[in-house]
């Protein structure tokens, strides 16, 4: 069974390596991704209403940590195996170390797709795993360096539009609760593979955009930008595994671990590690992380999972 | 003799939409008095700039001034964005109609 999100996805790709004059303006584009930031806050927050905070803390710790090591695991690796320039690699870990939201909501279809529960408070996890990357990519590029003006990192780190939406219907719907939330109910969860399927749509012609560039980087960063989703993947499972979370759960941790950044960390990387070429990193986290994960990855995390569960 | 008074130099900066906020900070610092932004596409040096995406965007930044405030804020520009990010400043002579009540706003 193939979801009819992914075809959309295939279309927009298709459609742009076609050179269709398809595309979707970019108000729209817009729109679509903060209503998916929004709807997965806020299905987030009403199940976080549910249960004890606290009880949460320790897995949001191990989730920090893994979102600071992840890039210090693939920095040597693009340093010396794949001779990037200190900046580049610093850049491209820290894509490897965030989290793609576009990636989460795919992952989350596909098991709503399979009914298979997932553990609820997931997207605090994808909230978490946005910032960390950040600081080590600044850290590894430039070290601890007076010239890089913290005060605008956290500005960008924390008042990114992807945080302060996801992190914002977080809170909303932990303050309104599952009732709270039925009068907007109909455009934010009712609506949400719709709108993610047009947003797939358009990430399809923006990721040829960027397979344009694949020939130049060579094959590499084609085998980087596989090899590391694959692997990154099992450490996520392993993590809910060790946590006890559910199937659905392992799946999603493994996708969180394994996904790319492709909007927070190229905009924060581009202000703060400026000497970094951003069309290296996002040809390998959009041009190649990306349409691996929704198309093949996601279901080999769930296999993951099985996996694991079933020598437990 | 032709009169002067009214003649400035106008200032385009295209620029990446990652940076619009930055340059327009800096600007200001720069003792800029006002500045118009639009979004852009375009092609050059780096390759179509399709606008799709905030990644793939591009600015169009105008700021109006005398001559010799233009010129440092071109300097400035040059010396802090012209390495590391797409950027191109052109410099063109403007005449401005004067609003009654603006007059000499940029003296």
């Amino acid at each position: 069974m193939i979801d009819p999100i992914i075809l959309f996805f295939i279309l927009g790709l298709l459609a742009g390596l076609l050179r269709s004059e398809l595309k979707l303006p970019p108000a729209i584009y817009e729109l679509l991704s903060i209503l998916l930031l929004l709807a997965i806050g806020l299905k987030g927050g009403v199940e976080l209403a549910k249960q004890p905070f606290l009880e949460l803390l320790p897995q949001m710790l191990a989730v920090l940590v893994m979102g600071f090591t992840l890039p210090i695991l693939v920095y040597p690796v693009l340093l010396y195996v794949g001779r990037f320039k200190r900046a580049d690699a610093a850049s491209i870990a820290a894509h490897y170390g965030s989290v793609s939201v576009g990636t989460f909501a795919v992952a989350v279809s596909y098991l709503a797709a399979r009914n298979i529960f997932y553990e609820p408070h997931m997207p605090v996890f994808v909230v978490l795993l946005e910032m960390p990357a950040i600081l080590v990519g600044i850290l590894l590029a430039k070290g601890i360096s007076r010239d890089t003006r913290w005060g605008l990192v956290a500005h960008e780190v924390l008042l990114g539009k992807g945080i302060v939406l996801l992190a914002g219907g977080l809170i909303i719907g932990w303050i309104v609760g599952p009732e709270g939330i039925t009068s907007i109910k109909p455009l934010f969860i009712d609506l949400f593979k719709g709108v993610l399927a047009l947003f797939l749509l358009e990430m399809g012609i923006i990721t040829a955009g960027q397979m344009g560039s694949l020939k130049r980087y060579g094959l590499f960063l084609v085998a980087f930008g596989i090899i590391t989703p694959v692997i990154f993947g099992m450490i996520g499972a392993l993590l809910g595994m060790f946590f006890g979370m559910s199937e659905g759960g392992m799946t999603i941790m493994a996708t969180l671990a394994a996904s790319a950044s492709y909007i927070a960390v190229p905009a924060a990387m581009r202000l703060s590690v400026p000497e970094a070429n951003p069309s290296l990193s996002l040809t390998a986290s959009l041009g190649i992380t990306f349409p691996f994960n929704i198309v093949l990855g996601v279901p080999l995390y769930h296999t993951y999972a099985q996996y694991l569960l079933s020598l437990a | 003799m032709e009169d002067k008074s009214n003649i400035y130099k106008l200032m385009t900066i295209i620029t990446e939409a990652a940076v619009e906020n930055e340059v327009l900070n800096d600007l200001v610092k720069l003792g800029a008095k006002g500045y118009t932004s639009v979004d852009a596409r375009g092609l050059g040096h780096h390759g179509v700039r399709s606008a799709a995406w905030g990644m793939s965007a591009n600015v169009r930044i105008e700021v109006m001034d005398t001559e010799e405030n233009v010129r440092k804020m071109a300097a400035a520009m040059k010396e802090r964005y012209y390495r590391n990010y797409a950027m191109l400043i052109f410099l063109h002579d403007v005449e401005v109609v004067p609003h009654d009540d603006l007059d000499g706003v940029w003296d």
